[in-house]
């Protein structure tokens, strides 16, 4: 087993400055996953040329994959940097290549492998992504029955973190496309089966109909490949489409 | 035209967003300050349930019983009547998250499923998979997104919260936050602000469960200013955490449930595979401690087991702080079924697999029973709380309320499994309508205030932050951070000592005098991540202060809190009716005398003030200890 890891991490001061190259070496240790790397290199932010510098800035909260914060690209790959073990790259890559970090492409950059994807939240908005209620509060009525099937359909959709990973993999979102990505459309599919939620199935299928809609998925799959919660991304979408087309048919009928 | 009031809430987990929720219903305006997207809250580390009575697993479960069971859990420390409110509304709350299209897991009728969890004899925990608080804040964080495109509520991400803006007679009127971007300072007014944020295991540094958020400094940052803080020396440490130098991650009580056995080698210097270690060289101590219960003991028994074994035995694994966690004799087939989606999980961040390997584990920081102070007003005909008074969860700064783990209200010496998410999510709905009554109740709303003052509150902390950044000499933050964890671990933790916390509380003296001077790496003025953490760890050891000495004072054994030399033993083998046991009740009675009380922190210049408030016992009063034999 190699003593040392070596951790190239592309960085950007400002987002306006240009970005660099920098590489760290750390002691290798079992059980090391990309975010307690990240952190031995704050311990002791010296390149592998020796020089200190500023510790890289970088986005993390629950390290246990459930926040959806830590999402990088790992060796081209977009990942949870938590979720990431050393031991597992070494395995993939061999000693003598190095790990390479860097921020999520698609989102706006912060600075060093932090993005800004506050777009991600702004798409959920535009698709009503949740359930309307009359308030938040007791109305005495039981639970509506939801199949166990069904509900393990729900489940699978109801566990996306908002991380963008399957943004930042697929062609057809970017800066400048409109399309509202696939996490976002597997949200409406979500919503839309709610014995509730369906209430509002047609609003929020003519959200997914204009501009940067359904239409705009390419069918690359890349989606799928990369989410980290293994969310069925691509039949989520193959089911809008169908339920697109009843709309389209309903709404020109009347 | 009257200005319409508004209202600022710090943090936007579960109870945050409750709070942002029912305000933004009353029609007030909301903003919420986060240090990052609120969806990435802690609150969805939860993963088991949320306690409610719904009673429909042929049990007879009753609220009164949930009731008991969260008071005695708490070893009669927490005020009962927010306790008798919660559990009554449990049920009701559980059916607003359903509404909102919350995931909760059902049975084969296409009903609610609910499940078992620890401390409690009957089913009542209500969860959606292995990811409940996941499920529960995301149905809140959807509410509140709707409102949010209704431009009743703003949110501020990316912003730290860093001091209360306070007038004359000493009202929360807003805040001072600064951009973790452009790093600028401002000051934002309010008529009320809510703080929602969270724990504070970060205290114990990377030996926590917590998220790396949790570091409980903005709490600290208003204890500053005037709120009190409550019962800070009740921690849940869970027995088994599995190890990690970022964070210790939680590995399932139901790992013991299911047959786990904890062991550590004889000799803490076998250097054998532990899989070839044989049976004769094992030391099963949970087994050899506790004959009836073994493995399955209590949280709390457990963690202190495995803390004895490492730090009195001297029997730790390698010589270090763990212990082994072993499924490895079970039946793949049957573990893999029980427990397959927890055990992915240790495979996740440790690469072992615990059907081939035992896991190595050691006790953690868990949860934080005490925080701010918080008010209440009895409601003597239910004897719960008063429903819409303004003093429900109010802290000791008026104007300011407090909600979720950073407030003290609902578990006394110690947390009940699959409460954490109800408190968080019952006390946010009601610090909501507290501050609902509150600004109906204001004879003035807003835009009053003087500016200037505020302006000074702005660039006093400018100046805090220019100091922290000329210092170029010193420790890291992050090594200070590092210390602060090893030292509140080694000697505030599972097992405490009265010459432990002394040492503690000079250790903390010298780290805050260090923290003073830190050397900073970073010197940009853009997103710079240093300059927080310092900020944070100044506070983190000011809260460590508190908690220590809150420890140091409370000479006994009570829920999370243990001290071995003040230890009353229920006598063994004898029960209600037994001499023995009698004689037992009726010292345990006379400990209650003295210490069945709120401890009480107040901020001053040598550090903590310490003083002693009673506690409302008249739902269930302290008659029977908690005896879980």
């Amino acid at each position: 087993m190699t003593d040392s890891i070596l951790i190239r991490i592309r960085r950007q001061k400002h987002p306006d400055s240009p970005s660099y190259w920098q590489d760290f070496a750390i002691p290798y240790k079992a059980g090391h996953n990309l975010v307690s790397a990240l952190m031995a290199i704050r311990d002791n932010p010296v390149t592998a040329d020796g020089k200190r510098v500023d510790p890289p800035a970088w986005e993390y909260n629950c390290m246990e994959e459930v926040c959806g914060a830590c999402s990088m690209v790992i060796n081209g790959r977009p990942r949870q940097a938590c979720s990431t073990l050393i031991d597992e790259l070494l395995k993939e890559l061999g000693s003598e290549t190095p790990i390479t970090l860097e921020p999520l492409k698609k989102f706006p950059l912060v600075r060093d492998l932090m993005v800004d994807r506050s777009r991600i939240f702004d798409e959920l908005k535009k698709v009503k992504a949740w359930i309307e209620i009359d308030g938040a509060w007791d109305v005495h009525e039981r639970a509506p029955r939801i199949s166990p099937s069904e509900w393990n359909e729900s489940y699978l959709f109801s566990r996306c973190m908002s991380c963008g990973c399957c943004m930042e993999a697929c062609p057809q979102f970017g800066p400048k496309q409109a399309f509202v990505g696939p996490a976002v459309l597997a949200q409406v599919r979500l919503k839309n089966i709610h014995p509730t939620g369906r209430y509002d199935k047609a609003d929020r299928l003519h959200a997914i109909m204009s501009d940067g809609g359904l239409s705009d998925c390419g069918n690359a799959q890349n989606c799928v490949r990369v989410c980290p919660k293994e969310i069925p991304l691509t039949s989520a979408i193959g089911e809008l489409g169908r339920e697109v087309t009843g709309q389209l048919f309903k709404d020109i009928l009347g | 035209m009257k200005k319409q009031p508004h209202v600022i809430v710090i943090g936007g987990g579960i109870g945050g967003l409750w709070s942002v929720l029912r305000i933004a219903e009353a029609g007030f305006n909301v903003s919420v300050f986060s240090l990052f997207e609120v969806k990435r809250s802690h609150s969805v580390c939860a993963q088991g349930g949320i306690n409610a009575v719904l009673d429909t697993k042929g049990e007879r479960d009753s609220i009164h019983q949930h009731v008991v069971d969260t008071i005695k859990g708490g070893s009669y420390l927490a005020n009962q009547p927010p306790v008798l409110s919660m559990c009554e509304e449990a049920p009701g709350l559980i059916r607003t998250f359903e509404r909102m299209g919350v995931t909760f897991s059902r049975t084969p009728e296409g009903l609610m499923d609910v499940r078992l969890f620890g401390g409690v004899k009957n089913k009542r925990a209500c969860f959606a998979g292995s990811s409940t608080g996941q499920q529960l804040m995301y149905g809140v964080d959807e509410q509140v997104r709707r409102y949010e495109s209704m431009d009743k509520v703003k949110k501020f991400e990316w912003w730290e919260f860093l001091s209360l803006l306070l007038d004359e007679e000493g009202n929360c009127k807003g805040i001072t936050a600064m951009d973790l971007r452009s790093m600028e300072v401002r000051a934002f007014q309010a008529d009320a602000v809510v703080i929602a944020t969270g724990g504070m295991g970060k205290v114990f540094g990377h030996r926590t469960t917590n998220s790396s958020n949790s570091t409980g400094a903005a709490a600290y940052r208003c204890h500053l200013q005037g709120a009190q803080y409550a019962n800070t020396e009740f921690f849940q440490f869970h027995p088994t955490a599995m190890l990690g130098d970022d964070k210790t991650r939680l590995m399932s009580e139901a790992a013991r449930g299911e047959g786990g056995r904890i062991w550590v080698p004889r000799d803490p210097h076998d250097k054998r595979d532990p899989r070839s270690i044989p049976e004769d060289d094992r030391f099963y101590f949970l087994e050899d401690w506790y004959p009836a219960y073994g493995n399955t003991v209590a949280r709390d028994v457990a963690s202190r087991a495995i803390w004895r074994v490492v730090h009195e035995e001297g029997l730790g694994v390698a010589g270090e702080n763990k212990v082994y966690l072993d499924l490895t004799h079970l039946d793949r087939k049957f573990v893999t079924a029980r427990l397959g989606s927890i055990l992915d999980i240790y495979c996740k961040f440790n690469g072992n697999d615990p059907l081939d390997y035992p896991m190595e584990i050691f006790p953690s920081a868990h949860y934080a029973m005490g925080g701010l102070w918080i008010d209440y007003e009895k409601d003597e005909q239910t004897g719960g709380i008063k429903h819409g008074s303004p003093r429900n969860h109010a802290t000791s700064i008026p104007g300011l309320y407090a909600c979720g783990e950073c407030d003290y209200g609902y578990h006394g010496a110690n947390r009940l499994g699959a409460n954490s998410l109800l408190s968080a999510s019952f006390s946010g709905r009601v610090a909501g309508e507290s501050v609902v009554s509150y600004l109906k109740g204001l004879n003035q709303i807003g835009g009053d205030a003087p500016q200037a003052h505020y302006q000074d509150e702005v660039e006093r902390q400018v100046a805090i932050n220019d100091s922290l950044m000329r210092c170029s000499n010193g420790d890291t933050p992050y090594q200070l951070h590092h210390e602060l964890g090893e030292l509140m671990t080694a000697k505030v933790g599972v097992v405490r000592d009265n010459a432990g916390l002394e040492e503690a509380e000079t250790g903390l003296v010298d780290l805050a005098e260090r923290a003073g001077q830190m050397c900073m790496d970073d010197q940009s003025g853009w997103s710079n991540q240093s300059l927080t953490y310092a900020r944070q760890v100044q506070d983190m050891i000011g809260l460590a202060r508190v908690i220590t000495r809150s420890a140091r004072m409370r000479d006994e054994c009570r829920g999370a809190h243990h001290k071995p030399e003040f230890d009353l033993q229920i006598p063994k083998d004898k029960y209600p009716g037994d001499p023995e046991f009698e004689a037992y009740r009726k010292q345990w009675k006379a400990n209650n005398s003295k210490w069945l009380k709120t401890t009480l922190a107040e901020h001053g210049p040598d550090g903590p003030r310490i003083t002693y408030e009673e506690v409302d016992t008249s739902v269930v009063p302290p008659e029977e200890p908690r005896d879980y034999r």
